[in-house]
């Protein structure tokens, strides 16, 4: 008790957290990898001055010069340019799968693990047969019957087809939660539903929805940059990486033009790497007992 | 362990039946009649039009032409392909099956090969060199699109250094016997290296941590304890409660590991079933379509089910509730 009144102010467990989070050296520099290439999407107009989706018939395949600095693609678009316009949507694209997902995962995860029974159990077979069916098969067999994709849909089919994993660990969560005493109490001095939810469900479980959207988001990206290499995602001439780096699967780019295919792609691994980092460091900060590196 | 596997079993069925009906649902919403594969003309006469749709039984109350569905799915009746005119989906998937199996078979023993050893050597010594390379080469693994690590794949050891193929599954058709095998392994070499590129990572990490946690456990201790030898302690009682995780994970992984083989198999123009999928959305070839998705998912379901239940077998501790 005298420790306790010579102590600091009281921290809050997401105070704790970021304590722990901040002395991570690899999610540090998974954040600054994460913010310079945001900003270089962000400023891509202030960096180059060709447009993207541009392409200029007479410059086709062009090895770098001056002017393009990583030379031309096939229809004759600045590669430099893509891979920073590109970076804008495979971001963009990551990101709002990834709040689209969490979304649709978290909602129907408080649903089934708060109410339980006949509710649980309709979301959670559900969940097991969209799991059931491999991703990309489900989202190739929607895509196949769509007459065009757009990046709203594209996110669209992302979502629809890879919520049951955070529903699975949100209805856990809160699973474990209901059956705590402190809920109980809550519910006898009359709260709601949603107050009990918001109040005390969320909090306790924000620490592993955290974690998990942004490891989300790190397959998101390669979701997309998947799906657009095989030519399935977001179509030309919108610069995404995957777009980027299915020019490659010309073997005449494949083998003289390395530059052309390479940034994009270790612009996708530099991407997934500091997210990783980032979502492995914030695990290790919001659950002190998991000691894994 | 009976009465978990019947129940198990018991899950499966109605899965499989829900699995189906999405599919279905799926078929139902594309053009044409996707489940015979005959495309219908609606300009022709309205009333000849009716007529063959009546004769295709696409005005039948929708369960009816389900369970219709069903029945010929179940006989291997996928209906015609609507592209490749005259070819039953049947006889297209059972051509390319054996590849994309022999493929799917091929990464799948690298990646136990290469990961359970590395990951036991690497809790064994962990926070050693090897340790360190093995993790880092376990983030990357896990980061890299297996289409990118592909690519690179192709450049390095098939352009540049003209090692392997880059490629199709056999050079010529005048190989035969052993030669024709070792043909088919050479040209399976880079494909199935980027196909079971993030399962040796994930097999990689996931032994690691489950092999240091059980040496942290008692009964090793005891073991030790005893006077057993180090070996014995390893192969006796480590390995087998350490594996037990490994084998549920391979149940998960089986639905990644097929689809990679959509993606791999496009990077190296490998005639599989996933090239045969990808062609058949670009051409809107659906009776093709939805047969490789149920196909696909049906397999998934019962590589699930075979992991459950072999999950069973080892770990008795389980039970169903």
């Amino acid at each position: 008790m005298k420790s306790h009144k010579k102590s600091k102010r009281a921290q809050s467990p997401f105070q704790l957290a970021l304590r722990r989070f901040v002395k991570n050296k690899l999610a540090l520099a998974g954040i600054i990898v994460l913010v310079l290439i945001t900003l270089g999407a962000i400023f891509a107009p202030l960096l180059t001055e060709h447009d993207p989706t541009y392409g200029d018939l007479l410059k086709i395949e062009k090895a770098p010069t001056d002017e393009h600095l990583l030379g031309t693609d096939g229809s004759g678009r600045d590669n430099f340019a893509r891979l920073l316009y590109g970076a804008r949507i495979s971001l963009i694209v990551g990101f709002s799968a990834m709040l689209f997902t969490l979304v649709i995962g978290v909602v129907l995860g408080a649903l089934a693990g708060y109410y339980g029974g006949k509710v649980d159990n309709l979301i959670m077979r559900l969940a097991d047969l969209i799991l059931a069916i491999p991703f990309l098969v489900l989202a190739l067999t929607i895509i196949a019957l769509l007459e065009k994709v757009t990046i709203t849909i594209f996110v669209t089919v992302i979502a629809v087809t890879t919520w049951p994993s955070l529903t699975r660990i949100v209805r856990g969560t809160f699973l474990s939660l209901r059956e705590q005493e402190f809920v109980l109490g809550a519910r006898a001095i009359g709260a709601s539903d949603l107050r009990i939810i918001f109040k005390h469900f969320i909090p306790n479980a924000i620490g592993p929805i955290i974690v998990n959207a942004t490891l989300m988001m790190a397959s998101m990206i390669i979701i997309e940059s998947a799906l657009s290499f095989i030519g399935m995602g977001i179509p030309q001439p919108t610069p995404t990486w995957g777009n980027m780096i299915s020019e490659a699967q010309n073997i005449r780019i494949l083998r003289n033009h390395p530059e052309a295919w390479i940034p994009p792609g270790l612009g996708i691994l530099l991407t997934v790497l500091a997210i990783n980092f980032i979502g492995d460091g914030l695990r290790d900060a919001f659950d002190p007992k998991s000691n894994r590196r | 362990m009976y009465k978990y596997i019947i129940r198990r079993i018991l899950v499966f069925i109605p899965m499989l039946i829900v699995l189906s009906m999405i599919i279905f649902g799926l078929a139902k919403a594309a053009p044409g009649d996707p489940f015979t594969g005959r495309m219908l003309d609606p300009t022709i006469d309205p009333e000849v039009y009716e007529q063959q749709r009546d004769a295709l039984g696409l005005n039948d109350p929708v369960p009816v032409q389900y369970v219709n569905w069903a029945a010929r799915m179940v006989t291997g009746d996928f209906g015609e392909s609507m592209y490749y005119k005259g070819r039953s989906v049947a006889s297209l998937i059972w051509e390319r099956m054996p590849n994309t199996l022999y493929l799917g078979l091929f990464a799948l023993a690298i990646t136990l090969i290469v990961s359970i050893p590395i990951g036991i050597y690497s809790a064994r010594n962990p926070y050693s060199i090897f340790d360190y390379g093995a993790t880092t080469f376990g983030f990357f693994g896990l980061a890299v699109p297996n289409f990118f690590f592909g690519l690179i794949a192709i450049y390095l050891f098939a352009i540049k250094l003209g090692w392997f193929p880059s490629q199709g599954t056999i050079t010529g058709t005048d190989v035969a016997g052993f030669q024709e095998f070792f043909d088919r392994i050479h040209h399976m070499v880079l494909p199935g290296i980027t196909l079971g590129l993030a399962g040796t990572a994930s097999y990689m990490r996931y032994m690691r941590s489950e092999v240091l946690d059980v040496l942290s456990s008692d009964y090793i201790r005891t073991a030790k304890a005893k006077g057993m030898s180090d070996r014995n302690v390893l192969y006796k009682h480590t390995l087998r409660n350490a594996m037990i995780p490994i084998i549920t994970l391979m149940g998960f992984e089986f639905g990644a590991l097929l689809s990679g083989a959509i993606i791999t198999e496009q990077v190296f123009s490998y005639p599989g079933l996933g090239t045969l999928f990808i062609n058949s959305i670009t051409n809107r070839d659906y009776p093709i379509i939805m047969a490789i998705a149920l196909l696909l998912g049906v397999t998934i379901l019962i590589g699930n089910l075979l992991a459950d239940i072999f999950y069973s077998i080892v770990d008795p501790r389980i039970r169903y509730d």
